[in-house]
Formats: structure tokens, C-alpha cells, sequence
């Protein structure tokens, strides 16, 4: 029998260690030296909430074509330290390869304490099952004898290879060149170009010439010695070359640079993970250029910038970015679930004082601190109802970068057309994970402030202003604080037109209705692209909806169904409030299968469908693991719903 | 209106019925505010005043400027928001004892670390009024007024000790029935470069029975040769006290002194400025510092988008260090 035929450019790789030890710039690194090869990546990072010691690992696809994805296996796993072995070995494919220190062999799996009482049993029941001992070097024989490649690389003597070569007299102080070794190694096992990796290491040291040296010394010794050790292996990297430019970011990133673009100014936060990536980007950003635009009109300076601030708690930081919005500045605050926990009150406030203010939402795993480093889209009914007494709010998630982008810019048209709060929902899968992304075209958004009172406008003693005006439809024009001629109040009691407290139960009726019937003109005026997007045949028997960041695994598991020839529909739902009902229900009433997939235990967007449409879902794929959903595991469930006696309801449970 | 308009205290007043008790001392400070904007001749529409909830908070709704009633403790906050996007506006904050040092407290602290030039008033009266009379931060230890169904079990927080430990630069008391006095001190608080306290002493008549008007004005306590009272309130000032922070190694001086008279209750309570230092750079300093433009161009007075909508937010730069090139 022949060798199977080599794998080019379709690879997972995943990279380990203790957290704070360099994992991330390693994962950095890797992905750059790719990126500027040609290939498309998309990169999950996993974290303990830990600063230092626990274990970090990064997984990461490369491809000529587009990656939206994790996938369950491994192909090259590589790690300079003994738990990522532990943990990962048995994720990596027959046909794979591990990385690793060989001295480290005779490590046992109980001298490891990181490692989870339930996880070190299950490894022990493996190893008891192979009939082997518990160390390392039995965790590698068993990879091997199942046809993994092992790739042993003296991490020590290279180092101390580089100590000698850059006249460095401790070896600790350049410890961190061992993550250098462990990517170079694996280039020189992939064959790749090892120039684009000295590109990444530019990149990442930036400025930083002896750094760069270092590491590249570290990493091409490593390089060469893996190419000598495997001159033949089943997976390859080649460099391809792109036409166009793209973009390599991480959710956060895109979110901001949305919001900024949609011309926030102010925006506040208290720390938490995994928000507070955004803030610190922002906050790096603080001073901003203005383009031709705003240069032909005369009316700018040359620069503009974003005021972030760190507040005392979360209930500061939607109340401070509240009051920022009433002087007509486009004012966010961005959180997580504990965090936004604390904000009910102000939201229930921006709501009944029609104030224009963005809540960014990213989603972790909850109750509670529930497990702040790892997803969740468990915030969706809580987003919807947050507060006390009814609300009006809008409420929309985005499902991939190019949609944080879109809605980061969105909210703020929404919340001042409409004058009410908007909770745009992300999570953790997007804010932590990276991808190479087409460079969006967004020339075809506009900012749309609403309707505001002129600056002259006329305004007398017997002819006031009011700012809660029943006269005009449900949206009234807005002022600002600190505008001439337009004096009003807020309070958070119920309020007559000019914003004084009120009780009269007729005022009450009106005001109620006012505000509940902006989000019937929301509903009415956002187009449908906006809404919901429709993906696969029209004719489909089973439809999947969504919402959120499973759209990349479902997008990925779903073009390898398509290419079987499945009939299968994915409604994405991004507006979440109010409810697209007409063209969500249109979607589903002709399928046969239903399915709600959501990365929470209760299905809510199904719950939400049901009470909108009355449509009921017929199949549930669940996971609350806190663990992203990978297309490997999505494509497994979906093609099991066409088995005659399929589950109701599927829970996903991969991931480590 | 007309800058050179002469501004009376009737200028800042509404029509909204008053629906506090006969006699509140919140009328004074109701009366005072409108007063110094009238004396400082501020146009209405540049002053936003921020509140939060309970009897005090109701006062931005019977005076004619902006005014931004908020939520239970987070006035601070709020206030924090508008005056951060707009250094332009003047903007005073108003609370309750409850609501500025009980729920508010944590803000109570975070705003005296900033140092933003705005001035914050707490009606202090030592019961939760609106509420029917629970008792505050400020009632003291031991003490039962009225609706209390037992003497007081938790001591009182000083509001003073509490505003320069937190870092306020700017510290002072008032008494709502001395008016003139009053006035002159919400207009020295707005005037302050920076972070102003003011605590005013402010009865209420209806559920804090022990520190009554008559209370505060010795009305129990009569000189046995005049048979006059002798008011327990007394003015700083008149005693040649000496609150300014000249040099910066005269911080701690200031600061223990203004500790010492706070400590001062009972039969002798002072009133005035016990602490004012402008060495300390403002919130808006700061922020200056890292952004030259900010004070001539805030966030609120920054265009955002063109005739049609265009976005005027530059990305190109952010966006190149972020992207791959073809090749």
C-alpha cells in the first residue's frame, strides 16, 4: 500500500503551556508567519482565570481557503512542557505529529497538580487500559504505536545554543525563547518557509532587533533539526499568494474598530474578562483621525478621540456613559455577564429617559462568576428582560467579525433613531479568537443620528421645548444637554412631556405607549438583511437557526453537508429585539426539522421562536461545557438528526 | 438670553409644584441654588444639574436649568458622564445622606480620586425622609428619631473625614437656614478648580426630631444673662480659620487641621470651607495630558459624521497595522 497522499495546507495545530509563559505571542507568531504566507487562519484561545502557572492552550487552522472554525482533532501538537502532553496526546490524529521536550519523558502524571482530579483519572483509565505506566514517555509510546509522529526537540541545548551565540549569561532570562523553538520546530516539520516566520517575529517584536534575533536563532536550529528528523511527513504548509489584502483581528478588536467608526466618543468599563480587551484596545487608540470628509467640511480638526474610562464598578459604568450620551455624545459601556448584572437599573433608566446608549455584551459562562474565561451565549432572555418593570430595548448579536464591525457601528444609528438602549451581544468565542478576514467593504454605512431639534429653534416661554413630546409620533426630537432653547428634565419616575415627575394614570398610558411603540417602528424600518440571513437551499426539509458566534462552526460543518448533498437551511438570526417574527417564521414553516443550535443549556433562542412564532423547534443541539462549539462535533450532530430515531435534543460536549 | 441680562433667582425657577414638607430645609438649598447662578450670572441652558433619588433629588425638577434626576446613589456617576463629555458645562450634583454616603458610598470615594471640576451637594439630614424615616449615614450612634423603633445601632460616617480621605479638593459645610452664607459657599464650591464637597446641615421637620432648626440654633441652650440662644452652628471664618492649600508641602498641615475642626459636633458645630487646595490636577488636566485636544474639543462637541451620514472616524491607520497585504 502507498503512503497516503500529503495533506497541503489544510492543517490544525495546537500549541500548550503554563499560562504566563508565552503561549499567546507563540500562538501569534504561528498564525502571522502563516498569515503571511498566504494562508487564512482561525485561532480559539483557552485559559484558566489565572495569571501564571495554569495551563493555556491555542488552537489553531490554517488554509488556502476560508477557516471560521475550530475542529475537534489535532494534527501537529506542540509543547516545550509535560501537561499539554497529558492533556492533548490523545487529540492528535494517527497521521499527526507531537512536538515535544524529550527530556521531560520521565515526568508522571501525578507530579502535574494542575491537572483536574476528574481529567487525571480519565488519562490513569488510559493508561491502565494500554497497560502502561503513567509517565510521559508512556503517553508518547502509546501516540507513537497508533502511528503518531514524534518529534523530540532538545529545548535546553538550543537555548543554551543561543545563550552562547548572544553572550546572554543566565539561561532565564531568555527562557521564553523556548516557545520560539517549539514554532520553529514546527515549521521545519511542516516545511514551510521559515522567512515568513521571521516576518511573524518582526511583527511581534516590533523594534525589538535583538528579541528578534534571539528567537530566530532559537526557532531556525529547532527548524532545521525537525526538517532532519521528519524529511517526510503527511501534513505540508506551502506559501500561496493572495490577491487581495485581509485583516487579522479578534472579535474585540472588530467591535471596536465598528464602534469607532460609528463615531463613539466616550465609553466606559470596569475590568472583566473578556471585555475589558476592548476597552484597553480603545483606550490605546485614544487619539483618532479624522478622514477627508470631515477635512473638505472644514467643520474637524485633524484629529479627533475616544475618551475611556476605568470606573469604579458597573453600575458606574452604564450610569456614567448615560450621562455622556445625554450630551448627544455616542457613549458605550462594555461588560460581561456579572458586570451587566449590575447595570439593570441604569439600563431600566437610558429606557424610560429615551436615551441613546450602547451596552456591548460579551457573553462568558455564568451563573454567577460561573467560569469567567470560557463561553457561553447564556445572556440572551437576560439581555431581553434586563431590568425591572418593561423596557424597550434593542437587542442584536453578531455571528463573525465582519458582523461585530457592522454592529458595532449599527447600535448607535438604532439607539438614537429609536432613543432607547442597545445591547449588542457578543461572547467569548469572538473576543478571544483571531482570524485572517477579507478586509470588509463598508462604504455603504452612514450614521443616522435621528431626529434632533434644530440649534435655532425657536423655542418660547408658552411654546417650550419638550423632550418627551406626544405630538410627533413616537420618536420626539432630541436635544442635549448644554443646547440653547431646550431646557428639559429627566427622572427615573414616570414623567410628563417636559420630563417632570408624574402619577396621572392617562400620562402614564401615553408615555408607556410612546415608548413601546418605537420598537414597533424599529421593527417595521430595519431592513431584513439586517435581521436575519437565510443560508442554503429555499426548499430545505431541515432549518437550523441560530445566533451568534456558532454561525463559523456551522458555516464550516455545513459546507462539508452541502458537498454530500445535504438539503439543510441556517437561519441566522442577528436582531433578536424586536423579533423579526414574519420572516423567521416564513423560514421554518415548511421544514420539516427544526433545530435551534445554541451554546446554552436552555435552547432560549428556541424558547424566543416559540413565543414570537408559535413555531415550535422539533430537534435542540445544546452545549454549555464552556467550550466553543467546533464544525467537527456540528457536523456530526446535524448529519444525526436524519437518523430515524434522532435525539431531540443533542448536547455537544468536545472540547478541553 | 442675552449674556449681559441681569439674571435673577427667579430666572431658574419652574412651575412644578413643591411638594416638600412645610418647612424642609431643602428649600434653602433650593433657594441658594438659584441664587448663586443668578449672582454668578450663568445662562440656564450651560448649567446641568444632576441628582439622584430621595427628597433632595426632586430639586432639579423646580429649578430652570438642565436637570438630570437619576437613580438611588448614582448621581456622582451621572454627573461624572456629562461633565466628562462636555467640560464645557457646569454642572452641579445634588444627593441625600443616604444616597450620596450609603448607597453612593462607593462612589462617594471614586469621585475624589478624579479630581473633575464640578461641585457635589449632600442634603444632609440624617434619616431617609422620602422613606418615612429610616435612619442615614450621618445619624449618630445612640440616637432615635421619631419613626426609629430603637435608638440608632450604627455610628455615623463623617462626611468631611470621609471627603478628604477621599481626595475632594475642595471641602466645606453649610447650614440650609443660614442662606447668605450658603450662597457664598455654592459659589466658591462651583468657582473651585476641581472636585467641591459641600455638606449642608439640612433638618427635617418632619422625621429627624433631634437635630431640629431649634436644635441647630441653640434654642435649648439660652444664655442664663440674656436668655438668648446660643446657636451651636459657628463659621470658620470668624475665627480666623485659614482652609487654603498655598504650596504643596502644606498638604498635610491642612489636611490634619481640617480633620480636627471636622471632629468638632455637640455644642460647637463648625460651618464654611474646611479645605480648598488647586495644586491637584484636575481630572480634565489629566486626560488633557494624554489627549491635547480634549478640553477645546470633547467628545460631545466632536462631529462625527458629514452632510450625508459619512462616517468621519479615520480607520486607516488602525486598520493597517492590522492587515496582510496581497502577495
Amino acid at each position: 500500500m502507498s503512503p497516503p497522499a500529503t495533506k497541503v495546507n489544510d492543517l490544525s495545530w495546537m500549541i500548550g503551556g503554563p499560562q504566563g509563559s508565552g503561549v499567546d505571542s507563540s500562538a501569534n507568531v504561528f498564525a502571522r508567519a502563516c498569515a503571511h504566507g498566504g494562508l487564512n487562519v482561525f485561532g480559539k484561545r483557552e485559559f484558566y482565570s489565572n495569571i501564571m502557572g495554569e495551563h493555556s492552550y491555542f488552537a489553531l487552522r490554517a488554509h488556502t481557503g476560508t477557516v471560521r472554525s475550530h475542529v475537534d482533532e489535532v494534527n501537529v501538537l506542540t509543547t516545550f512542557e509535560a501537561e499539554t502532553l497529558f492533556r492533548h496526546a490523545r487529540e492528535v490524529t494517527d497521521d499527526g505529529a507531537i512536538i515535544y521536550d524529550a527530556s521531560l519523558g520521565k515526568t508522571k502524571l501525578s507530579e502535574v497538580p494542575t491537572i483536574e482530579k476528574r481529567l487525571a483519572a480519565d488519562i490513569r483509565t488510559y493508561f491502565i487500559a494500554r497497560g502502561v505506566g503513567e509517565t510521559l514517555d508512556d503517553m508518547l509510546a502509546a501516540s507513537k504505536q497508533r502511528g503518531v509522529t514524534l518529534v523530540p526537540i532538545p529545548f535546553k541545548e538550543i537555548l543554551k545554543h543561543v545563550a552562547d551565540e548572544f553572550q546572554v549569561d543566565q539561561l532565564s532570562k531568555i527562557s521564553r525563547v523556548v516557545n520560539m523553538i517549539a514554532i520553529g520546530a514546527a515549521f521545519g516539520l511542516l516545511g514551510f518557509e521559515f522567512d515568513a516566520m521571521r516576518k511573524a517575529l518582526e511583527d511581534v517584536f516590533r523594534g525589538k532587533a535583538k528579541v528578534v534575533g534571539m528567537n530566530a536563532a532559537g526557532a531556525r536550529k529547532a527548524y532545521d533539526l525537525a526538517r532532519a528528523l521528519v524529511p517526510e511527513f503527511r501534513y505540508r504548509l506551502e506559501v500561496v499568494t493572495q490577491t487581495a489584502p485581509r485583516l487579522f483581528l479578534t472579535g474585540s478588536q472588530a467591535t471596536a474598530l465598528g464602534k469607532l467608526y460609528g463615531g463613539m466618543r466616550f465609553q466606559t468599563y470596569y475590568p472583566i474578562t473578556p471585555a475589558s480587551d476592548e476597552s484597553e484596545y480603545l483606550e490605546e487608540n485614544e487619539v483618532l483621525d479624522l478622514n477627508g470628509h470631515a477635512i473638505a467640511s472644514g467643520d474637524a480638526k485633524n484629529n479627533a478621540s475616544i475618551l475611556v474610562v476605568q470606573t469604579e464598578d458597573e453600575i458606574a459604568a452604564v450610569t456614567m456613559a448615560t450621562g455622556a450620551a445625554l450630551t448627544g455624545t455616542r457613549s458605550a459601556t462594555a461588560t460581561s455577564g456579572p458586570g451587566f448584572s449590575l447595570m439593570m437599573e441604569g439600563i431600566g433608566w437610558a429606557s424610560i429617559n429615551e436615551v441613546p446608549l450602547v451596552i456591548t455584551l460579551y457573553q462568558r459562562a455564568g451563573p454567577s462568576t460561573g467560569m469567567p474565561t470560557r463561553h457561553e451565549q447564556g445572556d440572551l432572555r437576560f439581555a431581553l428582560h434586563a431590568g425591572h418593570g418593561e423596557c424597550p430595548r434593542i437587542l442584536l448579536a453578531s455571528g463573525d467579525f465582519e458582523e461585530c464591525i457592522r454592529d458595532g457601528f449599527l447600535a448607535f444609528n438604532l439607539a438614537e433613531r429609536y432613543q432607547m438602549p442597545v445591547i449588542h451581544l457578543v461572547d467569548k468565542a469572538l473576543a478571544n479568537s483571531y482570524a485572517t478576514v477579507p478586509v470588509p467593504d463598508l462604504s455603504d454605512l452612514r450614521i443616522d443620528r435621528g431626529p434632533l431639534t434644530p440649534p435655532t429653534n425657536g423655542y418660547t416661554k408658552d411654546h417650550p421645548y419638550k423632550r418627551f413630546d406626544l405630538g410627533n409620533g413616537p420618536v420626539s426630537a432630541r436635544a442635549v444637554l448644554g443646547q440653547e432653547g431646550t431646557i428639559f428634565w429627566n427622572t427615573g419616575d414616570e414623567h410628563d412631556e417636559l420630563g417632570h415627575i408624574t402619577e396621572d394614570p392617562a400620562l402614564r398610558n401615553l408615555m408607556m405607549e410612546k415608548r413601546f411603540a418605537k420598537l414597533d417602528l424599529a421593527a417595521k424600518e430595519i431592513p431584513e438583511d439586517v435581521k436575519l440571513q437565510y443560508f442554503g437551499p429555499e426548499d430545505a426539509d431541515t432549518v437550523l437557526v441560530s445566533w451568534g458566534s456558532t454561525k463559523g462552526p456551522l458555516l464550516d460543518a455545513l459546507d462539508r453537508l452541502w458537498a454530500e448533498g445535504a438539503k439543510i437551511g441556517y437561519l441566522h438570526v442577528r436582531l433578536l429585539n424586536p423579533f423579526p417574527t414574519q420572516a423567521v417564521t416564513a423560514h421554518l414553516k415548511k421544514a420539516k426539522r427544526r433545530v435551534a443550535v445554541e451554546m446554552n443549556f436552555g435552547a432560549q433562542l428556541a424558547g424566543i421562536v416559540r413565543e414570537q412564532t408559535g413555531v415550535q423547534m422539533t430537534h435542540l443541539i445544546v452545549k454549555y461545557n464552556g467550550r466553543p462549539m467546533s464544525s467537527t462535533e456540528l457536523y456530526d450532530a446535524i448529519k444525526g438528526l436524519s437518523r430515524r430515531k434522532a435525539a431531540k435534543r443533542t448536547v455537544l460536549t468536545h472540547g478541553a | 438670553m442675552a449674556l449681559e441680562q441681569v439674571l435673577k433667582p427667579q430666572d431658574f425657577a419652574t412651575e412644578v409644584h413643591n411638594d416638600w414638607c412645610p418647612g424642609c430645609g431643602d428649600f434653602g438649598i433650593l433657594r441658594t441654588i438659584q441664587m448663586a447662578l443668578a449672582e454668578m450670572k450663568v445662562e440656564p441652558h450651560r448649567v446641568t444639574i444632576v441628582s439622584g433619588i430621595g427628597c433632595s433629588a426632586k430639586t432639579i425638577h423646580y429649578i430652570k436649568t438642565y436637570g438630570v434626576h437619576t437613580l438611588h446613589g448614582r448621581a456622582l456617576p451621572y454627573a461624572t458622564g456629562v461633565k466628562l463629555a462636555n467640560p464645557q458645562l457646569k454642572v452641579l450634583c445634588l444627593s441625600g445622606d443616604g444616597d450620596g454616603l450609603g448607597i453612593g458610598g462607593g462612589h462617594f470615594v471614586n469621585a475624589g480620586r478624579r479630581n473633575l471640576d464640578m461641585l457635589y451637594i449632600i442634603h444632609d439630614n440624617g434619616v431617609y425622609g422620602l422613606t418615612k424615616g429610616q435612619a442615614a449615614p450621618t445619624l449618630k450612634l445612640g440616637v432615635q428619631t421619631k419613626s426609629l423603633a430603637h435608638p440608632n445601632i450604627n455610628d455615623a460616617v463623617n462626611p468631611i473625614w470621609l471627603a478628604l480621605a477621599a481626595g475632594a479638593t475642595w471641602v466645606a459645610r453649610g447650614y440650609s437656614y443660614d442662606i447668605k452664607h450658603l450662597v457664598s459657599l455654592v459659589k466658591q464650591g462651583i468657582e473651585h478648580k476641581g472636585y467641591a464637597f459641600l455638606d449642608v446641615l439640612q433638618p427635617c421637620p418632619t422625621y429627624n426630631d433631634i437635630n431640629t432648626k431649634d436644635w441647630y440654633g441653640g434654642e435649648d441652650r439660652k444664655d442664663a444673662a440674656t436668655g438668648r440662644p446660643l446657636p451651636r452652628v459657628y463659621k470658620l471664618e470668624e475665627g480666623g480659620y485659614d482652609p487654603v492649600v498655598r504650596e504643596s508641602d502644606q498638604i498635610e498641615k491642612k489636611t490634619t487641621q481640617a480633620l480636627e475642626k471636622a471632629l468638632e459636633w455637640g455644642d460647637r458645630i463648625p460651618i464654611g470651607v474646611f479645605y480648598r487646595n488647586e495644586l491637584i490636577p484636575t481630572y480634565e488636566e489629566r486626560i488633557a495630558q494624554r489627549v491635547p485636544t480634549y478640553v477645546e474639543s470633547p467628545p460631545a462637541l466632536q462631529p462625527i459624521s458629514g452632510p450625508n451620514g459619512e462616517p468621519l472616524t479615520d480607520l486607516t491607520k488602525l486598520l493597517s497595522r492590522l492587515t496582510f497585504a496581497p502577495g
